[in-house]
């Protein structure tokens, strides 16, 4: 009996490889191996309706300074109808238009939890429509005493909702923020971002960066190739949230579909094994 | 814990085996295919592609279409040039046409009709879209109201199901007025089927989205109406996009009740029952639904037996009709009455749903009833009258007999059967005259008496 089971998977193995090599058009990336560690991650599975954990998580409220900085719309919020537990282990931050005003949610770690290096990935279905801005990133968790853009950011994936099939991953330090970032896009040629669940990821050491998109790494930032300083050997914490308009993404128009929800199937964070 | 990244290669490759066995059952299906057509993407890219033809709607400029070689996208070599007309250019009224294919293609792997548009002056173009044949039109798909401008902007129609369009004829189409009055000039240019993978989120309306409740007879025939899709486009906007009912799968949940074709026909077979008519496309249900509840066979009113000399008929299968301005005026803002009726058997019957008045009028021209001596009709309450029901009826003449009304009850015992009235015309209150007769008004106070059918209304001697 067993011996007939590893037969089977045998043949389907070397078939399913002949597929493969004749469909499949993506080149395969050979990475280096590595082992990881999970450290810390939320799965979301807690009740439907309910807030997330703030064991874990703070609420960043209000309209911010300048739109936080980039002249968002949006009033961020911690009620329900803008971030909940959908009951079957998502997370989902919901932007809402009501009148000419928009509220969403923030959620950041700042405080709870902060982390240097390792793998930092999160499995996420994005909205859609102009002017929807979501994001999953980090800050250095220094920015009170040193601001930014002096504690460094890292952008694991921010998109724009009028182009529902890219990705952007970036980097932001001193020299190199704002409109000029290190920064690299990421496209689907046949697919979207907002119909299924994408695990976004980077890998991170003393000396570089890689972005991924469902283990596809399309970015690699060394320290000796960014124009200021490296700002990453020191602990960040994470973001996730929805903007409305900014100056990333532009302003909604009366076509954009609302209200706009982003799933968040989890959080995970690794460290490398040596 | 530890993350084994070995473990994760080996649900992959399971996912992959799962995946191949799936692919390899659908090549097999697919060799079976009787009869395949070309896969042609380009339909208009610097000239007509092979077996291309054009040919103009009825009423339009004839000579509205002309390959440009001027304003063309990218320097390309040439593009399609659309001249709108003025106002009352006697040439004709709009422009528009039809670019069709003798032999069809199959465009079941595109999900996307795209070209790239700019015109002589921002402008709103009235109809744009595909599977326009000159016949049958079967998967007619069209986008509405689409803005344009001075520089090329590109326009991209959903496929609602690819898998359908196996043997497509109708290319393109295109229907467009003057803007206030005023032609101008359009361009399109590199008019192909692509394969876009960044359409979103299709979704599909019958019945507008409601969930309708229809009584019915066997021998009624309806369509499913209301049909309606949208689409998140690959700029994350919604599109509506007209589709034809050809593109959807309609259901009978108890075909020994209702049958549903194709196209959305509905045929009452049996009964009494109830069956539930829902739709999918490609595989995704539609919003709303058509629920009929059979009332079995349709009993029609008694046949009238006055001498056809004798009536002046206003709504009857049995003698010729007056002109009738409406059968249900709609009065705001009072009025709650709507129409539902139905034709079974070759008999029309008029039916006043969510009842509280309705008007009737044949103002033009009026009714010279002077000769008449008895307003008949005849009644049928479908549903259980609980106490005795007022039913009151008015005759207006619009010359100088002012109105005249009349008061009669509905027995509970009446319910669910045809009642006929003969109600003589001296006995309506009010009415002094009657060569002019244009109006007449039924109305009811009570409870409970919430629509009724009516058939053989009429005047005689």
């Amino acid at each position: 009996m067993k011996n007939i089971n590893i037969t089977s998977i045998l043949v389907l193995t070397l078939f399913s490889t002949i597929a493969i090599s004749s469909c499949k058009k993506d080149s395969k990336q050979n990475l280096a191996n590595r082992n990881w560690q999970l450290v810390w991650s939320d799965e979301f599975d807690g009740l439907q309706g309910s807030l997330p954990d703030t064991a874990y998580w703070n609420f960043d409220l209000g309209n911010g300074d300048n739109g936080w900085g980039n002249a968002e719309l949006q009033s961020y919020t911690k009620d329900t109808a803008n971030i909940r537990m959908d009951g079957n282990g998502h997370l989902q931050i919901v932007a809402i238009k009501s009148g000419t005003s928009f509220t969403s949610a923030r959620i950041t770690t700042k405080g709870k939890f902060e982390h240097k290096l390792g793998r930092i990935e999160a499995s996420i279905k994005l909205p859609q429509g102009p002017g929807i801005w979501p994001a999953f990133w980090m800050l250095g968790s220094n920015i009170d005493s040193v601001s930014w853009p002096k504690c460094g950011e890292i952008d694991i994936m921010e998109y724009r909702g009028q182009q529902p099939n890219i990705v952007h991953g970036s980097l932001h330090g001193p020299g190199y923020s704002g409109g000029n970032p290190v920064t690299k896009s990421y496209a689907l040629s046949s697919g979207r971002f907002d119909t299924d669940f994408h695990l976004f990821a980077v890998e991170w050491d003393e000396v570089k960066i890689d972005f991924f998109v469902d283990d596809y790494l399309y970015q690699r930032v060394n320290s000796k190739d960014v124009k200021g300083d490296w700002v990453y050997n020191q602990p960040f914490y994470l973001l996730l949230n929805i903007a409305v308009g900014g100056n990333f993404v532009g302003f909604p128009t009366s076509d954009t579909p609302f209200p706009q929800t982003m799933n968040i199937d989890f959080v995970r964070v690794y460290n490398k094994i040596k | 814990m530890r993350i084994n990244r070995n473990i994760s290669v080996l649900w992959l490759m399971i996912a992959m085996i799962i995946a191949t066995i799936s692919l390899s059952c659908e090549r097999k299906l697919d060799e079976l295919k009787p009869v395949s057509y070309p896969v042609i993407p380009e339909v208009f890219i610097d000239n007509f592609s092979s077996g291309l033809n054009y040919a103009a709607f009825g009423g339009s400029v004839l000579k509205a279409f002309d390959v440009d070689k001027e304003v063309t996208y990218h320097n390309s070599e040439a593009s399609m040039k659309f001249e709108v007309p003025d106002a009352n250019d006697p040439s004709g009224a709009y422009a528009g046409g039809v670019f069709f294919t003798s032999v069809g293609r199959d465009l079941s792997i595109f999900d996307a009709l795209t070209f790239y548009i700019k015109a002589s002056q921002p402008a709103t173009i009235d109809v744009l879209g595909f599977g326009n044949d000159l016949g049958e039109s079967k998967f007619q798909t069209s986008i509405n109201a689409v803005s344009v401008n001075t520089s090329w902007k590109k326009v991209i129609i959903p496929l609602p199901d690819a898998k359908k369009l196996k043997a497509e004829r109708g290319m393109f189409f295109y229907s467009e007025g003057p803007e206030n009055s005023l032609g101008y000039t359009f361009w399109i240019d590199e008019v192909k089927f692509e394969k876009l993978g960044t359409i979103a989120y299709p979704r599909y309306t019958i019945q507008n989205g409601n969930n309708d409740v229809q009584s019915s007879f066997v021998g009624v025939n309806m369509k499913v109406g209301g049909l309606s899709s949208i689409f998140n486009m690959p700029n994350g906007i919604d599109q509506a996009v007209n589709i034809s009912s050809a593109y959807f799968d309609f259901i009978s949940s108890d075909e020994s009740i209702v049958t549903v074709d194709e196209n959305g026909n509905v045929a009452i077979v049996g009964g009494p029952g109830t069956a539930k008519i829902s739709a999918e496309i490609n595989g995704k249900k539609a919003s709303g639904s058509l629920t009929i509840q059979s009332k079995g066979i349709f009993m029609p009113a008694p046949t009238p037996t006055a001498n056809a000399s004798d009536v002046i008929s206003i709504f009857s299968d049995d003698y010729p009709n007056i002109a009738v301005n409406y059968y249900n005026g709609y009065w705001a803002p009072y009025q709650t009455t709507q129409s539902a009726d139905f034709y079974v058997n070759g008999d029309h019957i008029l039916y006043y749903t969510n009842f509280n008045f309705v008007g009737i009028e044949f103002s033009s021209p009026t009714m010279d009833a002077s000769s008449m001596t008895y307003l008949h009709f005849d009644v049928y309450v479908p549903s259980n009258l609980t106490s005795n029901a007022q039913f009151k009826i008015e005759l207006k003449d619009f010359g100088s007999g002012g109105t005249g009304s009349y008061i009669t009850s509905i027995p509970a015992a009446s319910s669910q059967q045809w009642v006929s009235f003969d109600i003589p015309i001296s006995s309506f209150a009010g009415l002094t005259n009657r060569a002019k007769l244009a109006q007449l008004i039924f109305s009811t106070t009570t409870t409970g008496f919430t629509g009724f059918y009516a058939d053989n209304i009429y005047l005689y001697r």
